[in-house]
């Protein structure tokens, strides 16, 4: 060590000197977003890739929201896909804490490095064992550190504590990670952000105001009728057709879960491995039980779409 | 523009939607970087910075159409320039909104010349046969020309035209005719011999028939949201966006005064509910879990010491165990107040798993019990049907009477009010000058933990008219003004 400075300094120096570049934009306008996705087999709306576009272009985490199975953690794997980027995925759940999401000290390796080299002056020591070296990092900082693109999705974003919210907070607004011993960590890159929640509680005012909000619905009948087409090899137009629709007419009865995409998918899919060609009550009654998950909800399904006579 | 954007951020600040001023510069940053022309991706990406929630699109869509029509592809429809227009059709028919009764004279287009009623009905039918969405879109420009009657400064907000609009081209009518054609055209291709194989071989199924039904209803749907921007517009283009905005401004389903509620609110006041219920329940069931902590576990503790070489590093503690409140709700379904309580039922047994017990009574001058309703039953919404159908609660007239319905309870159920059972009443105590009974309240309130009374109407309205609340209010421990979901969520989360 020639030069004045510690260890410690130098690191720090190495970490912060990479600023975040808002680097090159990654989609050119909408409608690529929206042509580049249908390529990986991801059919977009309006609103779902100009949110994507508008995302890349602030350089802001995207929060979606939306009924379960409407492709929302689909949306982030396909956009990773369709940039090329690495997907770091961190699945929340409640009593997920800094530890598991951002960073660790590594305290076994961090012990063993004191027992081995018991000679050294505590300053040394110091230095040495809060080093890049003793880091565990978790998704979180991994995608900040990373300096290939990354695509980052923080799934289910809901089921966290309000208090560990605030974790993300510096991230996502900053592209950083303070870390006490270290320094702060910032991104070499922007990643895209993705963030899915299925509305099982409010989120804090704190969070949406750092994120884009795009809500998944439901799609509409053309759209499904796509989806369908592109996701499930095999299927005839008429079937497709014939399958988006009977989906809509269960989704506007009133259950208690309505039939998600994947579920339509699953769907049409055991409809092709059982050969249908056309649709019929009967076999849509035998085959309900894809679609619907509750007991209540099938019979009612049921009853409309066979019992609904010639009353008009 | 950005003046435009920021009269559209108040405008949404004024409906309710809550819009901080970093959201308001993201949205600024929005229209930098997406093409002004395309209106729907402005859209988009606005909503996407601007709202944060989804139960409050509707009212962002209502505000966008409202701020940013006449920037939009209408522009040329509803500005003053009859003749110049780049649209072909119903140019002419379309602009100066107003003059009450003049004749809707669209030339070309959609083939309507001066179209009699007869023609725009078969013009509708054939536009919602063939699902063209520009033909859809004729009609709805026709049918407001013909129908809707519209005044040039008359202060009404956009509803009154479009139900005489609708109620002119009676949707219904058309519906049915359309089934018809449509199993008249199956069974006729039955006789052909190389008839479409995607069509059915006998007649319309079942089914099938539903289906079509479903799709034609979507097209109408799409028929009358087209009919209610192009007055819109029209309402735009004659007094200006923010004057209108205030008019027609729609409450988020949160504020919906649930008294007074259309029956489109009430189904997204339906809709809102069950999410509702259930970020309740999970907050109350986590504010149960944290929150406080219970004395060590000491067996627990020394487990865990073990890994520290016996050394207690990290001393556990047991959970809590805080009793659970016993609900009795007693709800008056009379008429006035009937959805009120209907929701307020729905929503304490959506999370009936946050209490010990709940048990629910409904009164009109009868009073019945209804928690065997709810029992066994997944779906709240089935309980509550049952509730109109089967309770037994008229007794004489059919007209609230607190007194008799009180009187009763106390009698019959009384005694199973004990000091863990929190009561929740139920109405606006308009007693049609009966005799209140407030000496149940009082008894009630000296043998159960709390007494709430919860009222729908607004606190003004309080003891005028038939109204005695006042009167029970002596005993209660609160009456708390219920109006919306909101106040009622509120409610709720503190009683658990």
């Amino acid at each position: 060590m020639t030069s004045d400075t510690t260890p410690t300094e130098r690191a720090r120096e190495e970490i912060t000197s990479g600023f975040p570049e808002a680097g090159a934009p990654r989609f050119e306008s909408i409608d690529a977003v929206r042509a580049g996705l249908a390529g990986v087999q991801y059919l977009a709306d309006d609103g779902i890739s100009g949110v994507v576009y508008l995302a890349d272009r602030l350089a802001k985490p995207v929060l979606v929201e939306g009924p379960a199975g409407t492709g929302k953690t689909e949306l982030a794997k396909s956009v990773a896909r369709l940039t090329g980027s690495r997907l770091i995925r961190l699945q929340c759940y409640e009593g997920l804490d800094e530890s598991k999401a951002l960073y660790e000290w590594n305290y076994k390796k961090q012990l063993l490095r004191i027992q081995a080299d018991s000679g050294q002056s505590w300053q040394q020591l110091e230095d040495d064992i809060f080093s890049e070296e003793f880091l565990l990092t978790r998704p979180l900082l991994e995608a900040i550190k990373s300096t290939e693109p990354v695509v980052l999705l923080i799934d289910e974003i809901d089921r966290v504590e309000l208090e560990t919210e605030a974790l993300l907070l510096e991230i996502l607004s900053e592209y950083q990670v303070s870390i006490p011993e270290l320094g702060t960590v910032r991104a070499t890159q922007i990643p895209l952000v993705f963030l899915t929640s299925n509305n099982t509680r409010e989120l804090s005012e704190a969070l949406k105001r750092r994120c884009l909000y795009l809500h998944i619905d439901y799609p509409q009948l053309e759209r499904e009728r796509q989806i369908i087409e592109t996701r499930v090899p095999g299927i005839s137009q008429a079937l497709a057709d014939q399958v988006a629709r009977i989906v809509r007419s269960i989704r506007s009865l009133d259950l208690k879960k309505a039939p998600s995409v994947s579920e339509t998918l699953d769907w049409a899919r055991t409809l092709v491995v059982l050969g249908v060609e056309s649709i019929d009550a009967e076999q849509a009654k035998d085959t309900l039980h894809i679609l619907l998950k509750y007991r209540s909800d099938i019979d009612r399904a049921a009853k409309e779409l066979a019992g609904l006579d010639t009353t008009g | 523009m950005l003046d435009l954007l920021t009269g559209f951020v108040a405008e949404l600040r004024a409906a309710g939607i809550p819009v901080s001023l970093t959201e308001h510069l993201d949205a600024a940053e929005t229209l930098r970087h997406v093409p002004l022309e395309d209106r729907e991706a402005i859209k988009y990406t606005l909503g996407a910075s601007l709202v944060k929630s989804s139960t409050h699109w509707p009212a962002y869509e209502t505000a966008f159409e409202i701020y940013f029509s006449m920037r939009g592809p209408s522009y040329s429809i509803t500005g003053e320039d009859d003749e110049s227009g780049p649209e072909s059709e119903d140019e002419e028919g379309s602009s100066q909104p107003g003059q009450g009764g003049r004749q809707g004279k669209g030339r070309g287009g959609g083939g309507g010349e001066g179209m009699t009623p007869e023609e725009l009905a078969d013009m509708l039918y054939k536009a919602l046969l063939s699902s063209n969405a520009a033909m859809v879109q004729a009609v709805a420009r026709q049918a407001v020309d013909r129908y809707a009657g519209m005044e040039a400064g008359r202060p009404v907000g956009g509803t009154y035209y479009l139900y005489r609009t609708l109620r002119n081209l009676d949707l219904d009518k058309v519906m049915d005719r359309l089934i018809e054609q449509a199993r008249q055209s199956t069974s006729s291709l039955n006789d052909e011999p190389g008839h479409d194989p995607g069509s059915p071989d006998v007649a319309l199924t079942p089914l099938e028939e539903r289906l079509l039904r479903d799709e034609y209803q979507s097209r109408i749907d799409q028929l009358r949201k087209e009919i209610e921007s192009e007055i819109r517009r029209r309402l735009v283009a004659d007094r200006g966006s923010e004057a209108l905005a205030k008019s027609i401004r729609k409450p988020l389903p949160e504020d919906i005064d649930v008294m007074h509620a259309t029956r489109d609110e009430l189904v997204a006041l339906r809709k809102s509910l069950a999410p509702l219920s259930r970020k309740l329940a999970v907050r109350l069931a986590r504010k149960r879990r944290h929150g406080r902590k219970g004395p060590l576990d000491f067996r627990s503790t020394m487990r865990h010491a073990l890994s520290t070489g016996g050394v207690p590093m990290d001393p556990k503690f047991r959970y809590p165990r805080p009793s659970k409140p016993e609900i009795i709700v007693i709800a008056d379904i009379s008429g006035s107040v009937a959805s009120f309580a209907r929701f307020t039922l729905h929503l304490v047994h959506a999370i009936s798993s946050q209490f010990s017990k709940v048990r629910s009574f409904v009164f009109i001058d009868g009073i019945d019990e209804v928690t065997s309703f709810f029992e066994g039953v997944d779906d709240p919404t089935e309980a509550v049907h049952r509730i109109n159908t089967e309770a037994d609660v008229v007794w004489v007239d059919g007209h609230s009477d607190y007194g008799h319905a009180l009187t009763v309870f106390w009698e019959r159920w009384g005694e199973e009010i004990n000091p863990k059972s929190s009561i929740l009443l139920l109405g606006d105590a308009r007693n049609n000058y009966h005799s209140t009974g407030a000496w149940v309240i009082k008894e009630m309130k000296a043998r159960a933990r709390h007494v709430y009374w919860l009222n729908p109407e607004p606190r003004a309205y309080w003891d005028s008219g038939d109204s005695v609340v006042g009167e029970y209010a002596n005993y209660c421990d609160e009456v708390v003004e219920c109006r919306t979901l909101r106040q009622l969520e509120r409610f709720v989360g503190e009683l658990a």
